[in-house]
């Protein structure tokens, strides 16, 4: 029975370990269909490795993996991946790496219906114009766009995004946060976003889950996010609900950190966006 | 103006260069050593054959061109053989530990090998001296192509097959749609050394085996002592071989610019 269980996705005590090094500790997360959920953590916490165990990537040591109740087995193209590095491949054009997943998952799909399909996923981001050129003649935003859309059209239950937007400018990074914003809201997909920007969390998911500082990291007590949507960036500024919850994720990362002593300075820098100043 | 210099200078040093060494070959030839043909003489000698590139006279007195032509076709057979045979050699080992450890070894034993080598066992295995050639020219010019597809194989990025397993590509179209792309311009570096490989056996080849060629002329015109005629054949292998190198560095360069 499939349908047993109420959550999209679950980790159930999860321990993982990269060689001699615990990376996750009993890692628990439940995940409701539609949900958008955030995982911000530090750099080098584990996040790559909490996401490579909801994509089926890797295994877990012990405790559970499940997709709909059932044991994840295998990545599968019903939870779509957005990539820290895009990981498009080179030789195809932004048309083709759409494509190809398009092939793969709707094999039934006639010439022109894949085509059809494809072209729509590219122009939902924007990326019409760009459809021919290869990934290196796309900028990094544009290359992201490119890796979003190749997810998305193959309509997976879940999308599953690993920092997708850390390697961009400010200003990149702030016109793709209000499209997966977006895309969010009205694809009423399942979504768990991977950062370790706070603010973005906040912008764009329902529910905050940080993960403590590495190693043995662990997540901890989720905060939901209960401002409206569509959600104005300059308008959160000012809002008291989103500097509380922006305080106390910031306040219990730092704890987790500051319990490792590693530089707190940095941190807090890494930890607060160039988007507001810190407020005590 | 000054892109037009440049270019000036681009063909203007290298004719120099060459200059310098025909100079020295024409005092060298004129003053210690007697039995080196002067490049005045080589050319009277040689004109005949260079002029009319692709006449036949005789099975062995024929045009320069046509000589190369022969050897050019018994080289492509070669070359062939050894990519075909060399290409998913070289896949397996860059696919699989096990293959590694077990062939490697093997391959670096074989690998060099002289084609002198080589072509008596030809000789045996086949009792004709054509496919003892083509058998040689496979033999050593295969290595280069096993051991850069092997490379290429072993840095496709995670990410890509990353990408695959996630979209569930089956066996045969990661190999085809992400490996092999992802490998492609590290195979045509080795294709290019192969390539010089099979044009450097040709000659040796066709020394031992006396089949029409340019290295059997060469060969050939030693024994009747027509010494421009050495010349003639080094020469004409050079540039052969200078422009088959830079053919396929344009094919390479082409690969590496679309990934």
């Amino acid at each position: 029975m499939s349908d047993a269980s109420p959550f999209m996705l679950e980790l159930e005590n999860v321990s993982k370990s990269h060689g001699t090094t615990a990376v996750l500790s009993q890692v628990s997360l439940k995940v409701e269909p539609g949900e958008f959920v955030a995982i911000v953590g530090f750099s080098g916490a584990g996040k790559t490795t909490l996401m490579s165990l909801l994509t089926g990537l890797e295994r877990p040591d012990t405790g559970r993996a499940l997709f709909k109740g059932e044991p994840v087995t295998g990545p599968g193209p019903e939870r779509g991946v957005v990539f820290q590095n895009y990981s498009l491949l080179p030789w195809l054009t932004a048309y083709g790496n759409v494509l190809l997943a398009v092939e793969q998952v709707f094999p039934s799909f006639s010439a022109e219906k894949k085509q059809e399909h494809t072209e729509r996923y590219l122009a939902m981001v924007g990326l019409s114009p760009a459809r021919d050129k290869r990934p290196a003649e796309l900028s990094g935003g544009m290359r992201q766009r490119v890796a979003v859309a190749r997810a998305l059209a193959a309509e997976p239950e879940v999308l599953l995004m690993d920092e997708p937007l850390s390697a961009l400018d400010a200003l990149t990074r702030a016109t793709l946060q209000d499209e997966i914003e977006r895309i969010g809201r009205t694809a009423g997909k399942t979504i768990v976003l991977v950062t370790n920007d706070v603010d973005e969390a906040i912008l764009l998911a329902d529910r905050i889950v940080p993960l403590s500082a590495g190693p043995e990291a662990t997540l901890g007590p989720s905060t939901t996010v209960e401002i409206a949507r569509p959600r104005d960036r300059r308008a959160l500024n000012h809002d008291a609900h989103f500097r509380e919850i922006r305080r106390s994720v910031t306040e219990y990362l730092l704890s987790t950190k500051s319990a490792r002593k590693k530089d707190m300075g940095r941190s807090r820098e890494a930890l607060a966006g160039p988007m507001l100043e810190v407020s005590t | 103006m000054e892109r037009f210099q440049s270019r000036i200078a681009a063909v203007a040093w290298p004719l120099i260069g060459a200059g310098v060494v025909v100079l020295l070959w024409a005092f060298a030839s004129a003053t210690f050593v007697q039995n080196l043909p002067s490049p005045a003489k080589t050319w009277e000698v040689s004109k005949l054959y260079v002029l009319e590139p692709f006449e036949k006279r005789g099975e062995l007195d024929q045009g320069i061109l046509r000589f190369t032509w022969y050897s050019l076709e018994r080289v492509m057979q070669g070359y062939v053989i050894a990519l075909v045979v060399g290409a998913p050699l070289g896949f397996m080992l860059g696919m699989s530990k096990l293959f590694t450890s077990s062939f490697d070894p093997i391959i670096q034993v074989l690998r060099p090998v002289s084609p002198l080598a080589w072509l008596p066992l030809g000789l045996v295995l086949f009792q004709k001296p054509e496919p003892a050639g083509i058998f040689t020219i496979a033999m050593c010019s295969m290595w280069p192509t096993v051991l850069n597809t092997a490379l290429g194989v072993r840095s496709v990025p995670q990410d890509y097959l990353n990408v695959a397993r996630v979209l569930k590509l089956s066996r045969m179209k990661t190999l085809f749609r992400v490996m092999l792309p992802s490998a492609l311009p590290y195979m045509f570096t080795g294709f290019r050394l192969s390539l010089g490989i099979a044009w450097l056996v040709i000659v040796a080849a066709e020394m031992l085996t006396g089949a029409p060629g340019v290295g059997g002329f060469l060969w050939q015109e030693y024994n009747s002592l027509i010494y421009e005629h050495i010349i003639l054949c080094i020469l004409t292998i050079g540039i052969v071989g200078f422009a088959l190198d830079r053919l396929m560095g344009v094919v390479e360069r082409r690969l590496r610019s679309a990934t």
